[in-house]
């Protein structure tokens, strides 16, 4: 069908596949993306949780990372949630040397802000422009932004941190809601993706 | 993925060591390597490899097979150092029901505690209560009973149990397979056979009849021991692993930065034997490995735990 968009979920590393279910279950037709010829082929992108220093060095390992950030300029929506909202991040606050980001939001990100595995935690969080109360927050290890720029918009935040950011077409949270069974920050970003289709 | 029911939550009071933290936490690490490293060196060899997670121990399996005698939990200070030295989350091994060391392992921040065959059991009977941490478990299993029995005392995540510290990978397989056709197998149960066939596994019944359903494990499963190749850890991950442990693979070879780095490339695209033959290339020497089929019964890890 012409007009039910093809979401790729980068798939280098990190939880892919309940991002595939939560994407198909929002209707969209979702498809793991490893190389550049199958980026080429999406309307937009989902880049999963996971460890974010070896996502970023197998994105450039594999030749990944360069036309991220071109279909990224060019407007492709993406949205990224924990490690993808640190891929996401113009900056990170904290890098491992030589971590490389792809950028897209006019953000500085903190990485294992909320602390290590102990002090993970779900929480219930508003999120502007998410009707129906408040989604189920699941935050891992997760990263907060210490800081946007004028062009990106705060669209949740929780304890006094941001963990949610909107910039244009690219969108990123620090919690998972993949691991959910509420879907509605993934319609969001389906119905982001229709609207440049 | 198994949709675990919502915890009462609420902003004021964020809920610490769910269920869904505990597993999502493992499903962060998927389509990665994780390695064993013995000190903070290694550690960032590991990091800078592309591992996705370390484990700390003292020695690696290879050398805890040569030195003999009981092996135990780490020196915490040594755990601490490796803490200090990477930002990708640390393991660490308890042995089997020693719930102290597992307590003194979750002190010190750990981020997955491993309940491992591969130090000397502490209990012959029981494994520890993991529901009584905050940190996740992760436990060795043959077989899907022996994973569900696992599970159901709380583990967040699954592995293979093969032969650790021998370099060869035939045990890993066997376990993955086992566990793989006895999936296969009760999906195509009805509901009255679920519970004969709970009764088989050793399993709670509640376990058996969602594993039917999903056509997986409700956990993470990971392949563990014997992989000292990239052509290794694809086989595991092509026969149904989520992810890899290497052990004494890496250092124990004769350019572990290269090797680690190949692995994690392997692992990625598992399914592409393109990226798996330039990944093999000139990795120098691989470590040497051990026969399981000569290792006495007394020496095999996998026997330890029920």
């Amino acid at each position: 069908m012409s007009d039910t968009p093809v979401i790729g979920v980068l798939a280098l590393q990190g939880d892919v596949r309940e991002h595939l279910i939560a994407l198909a279950s929002a209707d969209a037709l979702a498809r793991p993306v490893r190389r550049p010829e199958e980026l080429a082929e999406v309307d937009g992108l989902v880049i999963p949780g996971g460890e974010s220093t070896t996502m970023s060095k197998l994105a450039v390992l594999f030749g990944m990372m360069e036309p991220l950030r071109e279909r990224i300029r060019a407007g492709m929506p993406v949205y990224g949630t924990c490690a993808g909202m640190i891929l996401l991040a113009e900056k990170i606050l904290d890098p491992r040397s030589g971590q490389e980001t792809a950028g897209g939001i006019d953000m500085i990100v903190r990485r294992n802000a909320f602390g290590r595995q102990n002090e993970s935690f779900e929480a219930a969080v508003e999120v502007a422009g998410i009707d129906g109360g408040p989604v189920e927050g699941v935050f891992i290890r997760a990263p907060w932004v210490e800081s946007v720029g004028a062009g990106a918009e705060v669209i949740a935040e929780h304890g006094g941190h941001i963990v949610a950011v909107r910039q244009r077409n690219v969108l990123a949270t620090s919690f998972h809601p993949e691991l959910t069974g509420d879907h509605r920050v993934h319609a969001l970003f389906v119905d982001m993706v229709r609207a440049v289709k | 993925m198994s949709t675990l029911p919502s915890t009462p939550q609420s902003a004021e009071s964020p809920a610490t060591g769910t269920a869904r933290v505990k597993r999502g936490m493992a499903e962060q690490l998927k389509g990665g390597v994780i390695m064993d490293v013995v000190d903070a060196e290694q550690a960032k060899i590991a990091e800078d490899a592309g591992a996705v997670a370390v484990m700390a121990l003292e020695r690696v399996p290879a050398d805890i097979r040569k030195d003999g005698g009981v092996a135990r939990m780490s020196d915490p200070n040594m755990i601490e150092e490796i803490i200090g030295a990477v930002s990708i989350p640390v393991m660490a091994k308890s042995r089997i029901g020693h719930f102290v060391e597992a307590q003194v392992l979750q002190s010190l921040g750990v981020d997955y505690i491993d309940e491992s065959e591969v130090l000397t059991p502490a209990d012959e009977v029981n494994h520890s209560d993991k529901f009584a941490f905050t940190t996740p478990f992760v436990c060795g299993a043959t077989n899907l009973g022996e994973a569900l029995r696992r599970i159901a005392e709380g583990a967040a995540m699954i592995r293979s149990k093969g032969e650790a510290g021998t370099g060869n990978v035939v045990e890993a397989v066997r376990h993955l397979r086992q566990i793989k056709n006895e999936i296969a197998r009760l999906r195509g149960f009805d509901n009255n056979e679920l519970y004969a066939a709970a009764k088989d596994l050793r399993a709670p019944y509640e376990l058996v009849k969602e594993v039917a359903e999903l056509g997986k494990l409700p956990v993470v499963l990971f392949s563990a021991g014997g992989v000292a190749t990239p052509a290794d850890a694809a086989l595991m991950r092509q026969l149904g692993a989520e992810g890899v442990f290497v052990g004494s693979g890496i250092f124990k070879s004769g350019d572990p930065a290269k090797r680690a780095a190949a692995i994690v490339k392997a692992t990625t695209f598992y399914d592409d034997p393109k990226v798996i033959a330039d990944a093999s290339r000139n990795l120098g020497e691989a470590m040497v490995g051990i026969n399981c089929d000569t290792l006495p019964e007394s020496e095999r890890y996998a026997n330890r735990g029920w």
